[in-house]
C-alpha cells in the first residue's frame, strides 16, 4: 500500500479544511433554559454536595426547569403539563380535565401512587420509569438534585391548594397577541401539521422529540413564538417558526390542542 | 402530453378544482385511481396520506417489489452497533389493515403514460387515473471503471439497504488489526449527502472499539468537499486521530480503477489496496423512471415545485431520490416532505379537495461517535424555477458534548416519528 507515500501532499490538502471551517451565521442568544442551567450549575459548585440532607431551597431552584409545563401553588392551573398541587399520595393520571398518556392513566389504575420513592425513580428516568408518557423531561441525574427537587415540590404542593385548576392560563399579553387573538382553523392545521409529524408523535409519545399534542393554546402558541424570535434556542424549531405567520400558529394549535393522546 | 404550468392549472383550477376531479368520476365508472410505484420514505408516505385524508373516495394502490422496507437512514448505526437490522427494517401491514391500502408486492416493469398503466414483471397490469413515481436511485455501474453489479459482492456499495447492508456489516466485522478500509465516495448529485462520511464514522468506532489502532480508513472522493465536512473532520480528529484519510480529488487526481480480485483502487496518485472497499458509485433515478420517459439527461426527473408533477406528464408525480428537487437533498425526510405535497395535489385533481401552498423541509442528523450527533436542515419554497431553500442551519462545531447528545437523541425520536409517519400506526 502506497499510503505513505501521499502523507505528505495529504496533510497540506487535508489541514485546508481548517481554513474553511464553516462558521454558520446562525445566531444563538442564550436560552431561558441556558440562563436556569447557569442559575443551578452556581448552586451546584457548593462542595460536599453527595449525603447532605435535602435542602428544599436549592430544590426552588432546580424547579426552574419543571415551570414552562408545570404550576405549583396558590392558583396553580393544568397547563402544558398537570398542576402540581397535593402531589403527594396523588394516583398518577388521577386529573380529571388533563390529558395523560394513556400509559399513565393505565399506572395510575394499576396502582401507581406519587410518594418520595416513585418520584424519585419517574424524575431520574422519566421514559424509563413510565415508558410512553407524554413528559418530554430527559431525566435529573444527581441524587441530590432529586432529593432537594422533591424536599421543594413537597413543601410547595401543600402549602396552597389550587382552587380552579381547570380555568386557562391567561396568555402573555406581549407574546403572540395576535395569533392568540384568532380562532384557528384546525383543517388548516391539520395539513400544516404534516411537516411537523415527521418528527413530533400524534399518538403524543415522547422518544427523544417532545410531545406537542393536547396543550393549551397559549402555551402553544407562546412555544412557538419563543422560536421564532429566538428566545428558545433550537435549531430545528427555531427553522421551522421562521416562514410561520399568526394564522398558521393559530391553526396548529387548533389542531393539535384538538389531539387526544393515546 | 403538453405540460401544463400551475399557472395554466390555476385558471382551470380557478373555475373550481372539481372541474377537473368530475369527468375522472364519469369516465371511471367508479372510484378514481392513484398507484405509486416504490414503496420507501416517499412512495409509502403518499400512499398513506391520500389514503388517510381521502378517506374511501379515493383507490389507493402501493407496488413494491421487496416485501419488507430496510431504510437506508440509520443504516449506518446498524453498521456501527447501534441499531439491529430488524429495528430499520419495516412492515407494510399498517399500510393495508388500518388504511385500507391495496399493497402490491411486485415489480413495476413498464408506465404506458398513454394507456395509463402499470404493468408487472408478472404481465399483470395496474390501471391509474394519477401515478406517483418513488422508485428512489439505480447506480451506474461503470461510474467507477471496473465496478459492477458482480463486483458489489466483493466491494459492496450498501448504498441501497437490504441484503448489501449485511455484506458490509459482515465484511467490517471480519476486519482484523491493521487491515485496510478504502471507500469510494460518490459524485453529485446522490443520495443522502452526509451519508458516505457517516458511514466512515461507523467504521471507525467499531475499529476503536475493539483497538484497532493499526487499521486505517482512506475516502477517495471525486468531490473537492462534502457535506458537514468541518463538522465531521473535527469529529474524526477528537474522536480517531489519525484514523481516517480524506483525500479529494486535488491529491489523488481522480479515480481510474476498481479491482475486486485484488482489492485495489487505482488513482491518477496512486493504488490504494482495501481489505474492505465499499464502492459507492454515481446514481440516477430508479430505471422505471428513465423507461417511462420520465428523467432528463440528468437521469433524474424534472418536475412542477409547486405540486411535485412530471413536466413531461401532468397525470404523474416524481418524489424522493428520483426527482430534481431543486435546492432540497436526496434524502428520507425530504422524500417524506415531498410526498405530502404530491398527496395534497392528487386529491386535489381527483376529488377537488382544497390544496394549500406546497411546503417543503428537511432535517439530516449524522452520528459521529456515541452521543456525538450532528444536523443539518432547510426549509425549502416552490417557485416557478426550483424548490428554493428560504432558510437553513447547521450544528456548529465546538459544541459542548451535552448539546451533541440531545441532537443524537433528537435523531433518535426523529427515526421513531417518521418511520410512524411512513408506515403508520
Amino acid at each position: 500500500m502506497a499510503e505513505t507515500g501521499t502523507q505528505t501532499k495529504n496533510r497540506r490538502t487535508v489541514g485546508d479544511h481548517r481554513l474553511n471551517r464553516r462558521v454558520p451565521a446562525w445566531h444563538r442568544p442564550i436560552s431561558i433554559f441556558a440562563l436556569a442551567f447557569l442559575c443551578a450549575l452556581a448552586t451546584l459548585t457548593t462542595p460536599s454536595l453527595a449525603e447532605q440532607p435535602a435542602d428544599a431551597e436549592r430544590g426552588q431552584k432546580l424547579y426552574r426547569a419543571c415551570k414552562a409545563c408545570h404550576e405549583i401553588g396558590v392558583d396553580a392551573r393544568n397547563g402544558v403539563g398537570p398542576h402540581l398541587d397535593g402531589l403527594f399520595g396523588r394516583t398518577a393520571g388521577s386529573i380529571e380535565n388533563f390529558k395523560y398518556s394513556s400509559v399513565m392513566r393505565i399506572r395510575g389504575g394499576a396502582g401507581l401512587e406519587w410518594t418520595q420513592e416513585t418520584l424519585d425513580a419517574y424524575l431520574e428516568k422519566p421514559r424509563a420509569f413510565v415508558g410512553g408518557t407524554r413528559m418530554s423531561y430527559r431525566g435529573m441525574k444527581k441524587q441530590q438534585d432529586r432529593d432537594d427537587l422533591i424536599a421543594y415540590l413537597r413543601e410547595a404542593s401543600d402549602r396552597d391548594p389550587a382552587a380552579h385548576p381547570d380555568i386557562p392560563k391567561p396568555a402573555h399579553p406581549e407574546i403572540g397577541a395576535e395569533a392568540m387573538a384568532l380562532t384557528g382553523d384546525p383543517d388548516y392545521g391539520e395539513y400544516l401539521s404534516s411537516e411537523c409529524v415527521t418528527c413530533h408523535q400524534l399518538s403524543g409519545r415522547a422518544d427523544g422529540i417532545p410531545s406537542i399534542i393536547g396543550w393549551p393554546k397559549a402555551a402553544f402558541i407562546r412555544a412557538l413564538f419563543d422560536y421564532k424570535t429566538n428566545v428558545r434556542s433550537h435549531q430545528v424549531m427555531q427553522n421551522m417558526t421562521a416562514n410561520l405567520g399568526n394564522e398558521e400558529i393559530a391553526a396548529l394549535a387548533a389542531y393539535f390542542g384538538s389531539i387526544d393522546p393515546q | 402530453m403538453t405540460q401544463i404550468s400551475r399557472r395554466t392549472f390555476g385558471l382551470f383550477a380557478g373555475a373550481g378544482a372539481a372541474s377537473l376531479a368530475l369527468p375522472l368520476y364519469a369516465r371511471a365508472q367508479g372510484k378514481p385511481k392513484v398507484v405509486i410505484i416504490g414503496g420507501g420514505a416517499g412512495g409509502a408516505t403518499a400512499a398513506r396520506y391520500i389514503a388517510k385524508d381521502a378517506g374511501d373516495a379515493i383507490d389507493v394502490t402501493l407496488i413494491e417489489a421487496n416485501a419488507t422496507y430496510t431504510t437506508c437512514f440509520f443504516s449506518n448505526l446498524y453498521l456501527g452497533g447501534y441499531r439491529t437490522f430488524e429495528s430499520i427494517t419495516h412492515s407494510y401491514d399498517k399500510l393495508a389493515s388500518n388504511y385500507g391500502i391495496t399493497v402490491v408486492n411486485g415489480y413495476a416493469q413498464t408506465i404506458d403514460r398513454e394507456a395509463k398503466t402499470v404493468t408487472m414483471a408478472d404481465g399483470s397490469k395496474v390501471d391509474y387515473d394519477r401515478l406517483i413515481v418513488a422508485p428512489g436511485i439505480d447506480l451506474i455501474w461503470d461510474s467507477v471503471p471496473g465496478y459492477s453489479e458482480e463486483a458489489a459482492e466483493v466491494m459492496p456499495h450498501s448504498w441501497k439497504a437490504g441484503p448489501q447492508t449485511k455484506l458490509l456489516k459482515a465484511k467490517l466485522d471480519a476486519i482484523e488489526n491493521g487491515q485496510q478500509i478504502v471507500m469510494v465516495a460518490p459524485p453529485n448529485p446522490y443520495r443522502c449527502p452526509p451519508g458516505p462520511y457517516e458511514r466512515v464514522s461507523m467504521f471507525a468506532h467499531v475499529l476503536k472499539e475493539k483497538g484497532f489502532t493499526d487499521s486505517k480508513i482512506t475516502i477517495i472522493d471525486p468531490k473537492s468537499k462534502f457535506s458537514k465536512q468541518a463538522l465531521f473532520q473535527e469529529g474524526w480528529d477528537k474522536h480517531y486521530p489519525g484514523m481516517i484519510e480524506w483525500y479529494g480529488p486535488d491529491v489523488h487526481g481522480g479515480i481510474a480503477s476498481v479491482d475486486p480480485a485484488s482489492g485495489q483502487v487505482e488513482t491518477d496518485l496512486d493504488t490504494f489496496q482495501g481489505d474492505l472497499v465499499n464502492v459507492i458509485p454515481a446514481q440516477k433515478a430508479g430505471m422505471i423512471a428513465a423507461s417511462a420517459g420520465l428523467a432528463n439527461e440528468s437521469g433524474f426527473c424534472a418536475i412542477d415545485p409547486y405540486s411535485m408533477r412530471s413536466r413531461v406528464d401532468d397525470n404523474v408525480f416524481v418524489i424522493g431520490d428520483a426527482c430534481i428537487a431543486g435546492d432540497m437533498p436526496k434524502s428520507g425526510f425530504s422524500a417524506n416532505s415531498q410526498a405530502k405535497v404530491a398527496a395534497m395535489a392528487v386529491r386535489g385533481d381527483l376529488i377537488g379537495s382544497k390544496v394549500f401552498p406546497a411546503k417543503y423541509s428537511n432535517t439530516c442528523w449524522s452520528l459521529i461517535e456515541s452521543n456525538d450527533g450532528v444536523k443539518v436542515g432547510a426549509q425549502y419554497a416552490a417557485t416557478d424555477e426550483k424548490i428554493a431553500s428560504t432558510s437553513k442551519f447547521i450544528s456548529q462545531t465546538g459544541e459542548d458534548s451535552g448539546v451533541r447528545q440531545e441532537t443524537y437523541e433528537e435523531s433518535v425520536g426523529w427515526y421513531k416519528g417518521i418511520t410512524t409517519d411512513i408506515f403508520g400506526a
